[in-house]
């Protein structure tokens, strides 16, 4: 067994390495990858290691990036596009919602579409206008899209790989806030599929549930709580749609409580879809409403309100102490 | 004004048939040389039995067999012509006009009209070798432009152009139309492929509408030269000469698959009929525009051109007679046509298994048995 000690950043760039050295058919294609090896230096020394016409610096011009790319996978190439943040994926909404996303339909289901669209997203890095979006749940309402996020490096190093193995097309969203704190990779075995959620911290009175980012600020505060005596089980979503709800619900059905997290607006969420789900598949197991904590419903705000706008470990144990007064 | 300037036009045939090669022209004739008696009645037989399925398939769309239709009338030069100029091993990613291609790529029509009746958003596989390449129907304007683009990079990448081997190198054509040029795809397309140099040819139909645009309004210098500042030379050629359509678009292609980099054409042609069935063209367009045009029909000047050439009455009265046969039996088999299994919705959205997919259809079967025999959407 191999485990390495890294950073998400590198975890990915070890993911798409191994992607890039087993399928001569995975290419990577984006802005400022190559040479620059992205601007958070995710694909770092990857052109050098397998030429320009594997990993490309593309022209600059998302919908392009993607439409390309689905003509790239109709010639049988698995390609993994970089978005180089959150709020620039707008530009290439039509050619994920309406090309990739239905091309395999529209082909009567025969036609596979395997691109990865990595997104680094979220907040939490004290950047300008359209760098700390999460933007999650716009893609998760289109049918025949997949999304995952990874919350840690372990993961990360997994999950690009099985993404890019895939044969629909998935979304890929990095939480950027997470890429520089180290984690134990096991780089001999994965134990999880893809869509597959995993119970993060086992407790006994209240579920909490979110994915990417929001999942290191659940554990805090699941130990703040520990220390006031609240017994706190966490939920790593891993995958957002499908979501895989069996864990999820086995764990309200044991605590009867819940409360959603997510650093995205919480009007039509995903949070949202899964406090509604809990509710209708785990009614009678629920002892209180299920409670939601998001970003609040305006524009990302300007990076000195961002500790306002996203979601901490307080604003989750509010939530866990409005569950509990139940 | 509609109309804009035409000066370095490709054409073979003049409007009254006759073989007078412009000055532009003058390097694509040996295309033409090449091109047998058999080949110019093929062009031909294509553009009246294509012609006659439309005017069918308008027919059914009255009659309430189909929700939409979008014809081709008066765009078939444009379309025989090119579809031959390409080789059969070429990709092609059409609009949603290009009838003549697709049926000259060998896609059963009725097939086609399905998408137009309600029972596909596609419905073919370019892998089918059949359909020799050829891809769906894209509605969302302009975005095809990418796809071909993401198509011809892969050549590229692997290698399969420029080898030397016409017969085996390949390229790709895509068809769009003068509407589309505005899109912020096809600008992104260009930019794609002059930056790859991909093996590939933007074919545009300027038919002169966007439904009740003008093409003056998408752009103030002729299309053909849109291609400039992206590094994409263009060729602008009659759309309605079929000769002049193909020798422009063999030459191309043929360059593309030799390495030269992409090219764009703008076909000059007309779309007599309306933009679609729901469409009322009389409502922004005058008669002596429709008048001219006409006048510059394809097949009756291919028509003229074969007579001069000896074809006797027996020739056109056989495809004629052919052309009401394709429909005949296009009509015939749209009208068996059959309703679609909901539980197919689910099965296609995927390539992979997936949970929602799995709920949703047993439920949705379970609510439709629940009805009994004499219940239920099929």
């Amino acid at each position: 067994m191999t485990i390495e000690n890294m950073p998400m950043v590198k975890a990915i760039n070890a993911g798409l390495r191994a992607a890039l050295a087993k399928d001569d058919r995975v290419l990577l294609m984006g802005e400022d990858i190559g040479t620059l090896g992205g601007v958070f230096r995710v694909t770092e020394g990857l052109k050098n290691e397998f030429g320009s016409n594997r990993v490309l610096d593309t022209p600059l011009a998302e919908s392009a990036i993607v439409g390309t790319a689905i003509g790239l996978a109709m010639r049988g190439y698995r390609p993994v596009c970089e978005i180089q943040f959150d709020g620039f994926i707008y530009p290439a909404f039509d050619q994920i919602t309406s090309q990739l996303a239905k091309m395999t339909s529209r082909h009567e289901g025969e036609l596979p579409m395997p691109v990865v669209i990595r997104v680094p997203y979220g907040g939490h890095i004290g950047a300008v206008e359209h760098h700390q979006e999460s933007n999650e749940a716009y893609f998760a309402h289109t049918a025949g899209l997949r999304l995952v996020s990874p919350s840690n490096p372990h993961d990360a190093y997994w999950m690009i790989q099985e993404a890019i193995e895939s044969q629909d097309p998935v979304l890929f969203f990095e939480p950027k806030s997470r890429y520089w704190p180290k984690g134990d990779v096991n780089l001999s075995a994965n134990d999880i599929p893809l869509h597959a959620s995993r119970i993060a911290r086992t407790g006994t009175d209240v579920t909490l549930i979110g994915h990417g980012a929001m999942v290191s600020v659940l554990l805090q505060a699941a130990e703040i709580a520990q220390e006031e005596g609240t017994s706190v089980e966490v939920v790593d979503l891993r995958s957002l749609s499908p979501v895989d709800y069996g864990p999820i619900l086995d764990s309200v059905r044991k605590t009867g409580r819940a409360v959603v997290a997510q650093e995205a607006p919480q009007n039509v969420s995903l949070g949202s879809e899964i406090a509604a789900t809990i509710t209708e598949r785990a009614f009678y197991s629920l002892e209180a409403p299920v409670v939601r904590v998001s970003g609040f419903d305006v524009p990302f705000p300007p990076a000195k309100l961002e500790t306002i706008y996203l979601p901490d470990a307080d604003r989750v144990l509010d939530a866990v102490d409005r569950v509990l007064s139940y | 004004m509609a109309e804009q300037k035409t000066e370095p036009m490709v054409q073979l045939l003049g409007a009254d048939g006759a073989f007078a090669p412009t000055a532009a022209a003058e390097e694509f004739v040996p295309y033409f040389d090449k091109l047998t008696e058999a080949d110019w009645k093929k062009f031909y037989r294509d553009m009246v039995v294509i012609r006659r399925f439309d005017a069918e398939a308008i027919n059914l769309q009255r009659q309430g067999q189909l929700a939409l239709w979008v014809p081709s009338h008066g765009q078939e030069g444009a379309q025989v012509g090119s579809a031959y100029g390409a080789a059969m091993h070429d990709h092609v990613f059409p609009a949603y006009r290009e009838h003549a291609i697709a049926m000259i790529r060998g896609l059963d029509m009725v097939d086609l009209i399905k998408q137009f009746k309600g029972l596909s958003h596609g419905g073919w596989d370019f892998r089918n070798p059949e359909l020799h390449n050829l891809h769906i129907y894209t509605l969302v304007i302009g975005s095809q432009a990418l796809h071909a683009t993401g198509y011809a990079m892969g050549i590229a990448f692997d290698g399969k152009y420029a080898t030397g081997n016409r017969d085996k190198d390949e390229a790709v054509i895509v068809y769009f139309g003068d509407g589309a040029t505005s899109q912020g795809d096809v600008s992104e397309a260009f930019v794609f492929a002059a930056s790859y140099q991909t093996p590939q040819v933007f074919f545009i139909q300027n038919n002169h509408w966007a439904i009740s645009v003008p093409v003056s309004v998408q752009a103030r210098v002729p299309l053909y030269r849109r291609g400039e500042g992206f590094g994409i030379p263009g060729t602008q050629v009659d759309g309605n000469d079929v000769f002049a359509s193909y020798a422009v678009t063999a030459k191309l292609m043929d360059d593309a698959r030799s390495g030269r980099g992409p090219a764009l054409i703008e076909a000059h042609t007309y779309r007599i009929g309306a933009h679609t069935s729901s469409d009322d063209p009389t409502k922004y367009r005058n008669e002596s525009e429709l008048d001219e045009w006409i006048a510059k029909d394809p097949i009756s000047r291919l028509e003229a051109f074969l007579r001069d050439k000896g074809a006797e009455n027996s020739f056109f009265e056989g495809v004629t007679e052919e052309a009401a046969d394709f429909a005949a039996d296009v009509r015939k088999r749209t009208l068996e046509l059959t309703g679609l299994d909901p539980m197919q919705l689910f099965e296609k959205a995927y390539t992979e298994p997936h949970p929602r997919m799995r709920e949703q259809s047993q439920w949705l079967a379970q609510y439709e048995a629940s009805f009994g025999d004499d219940g239920g959407l099929a």
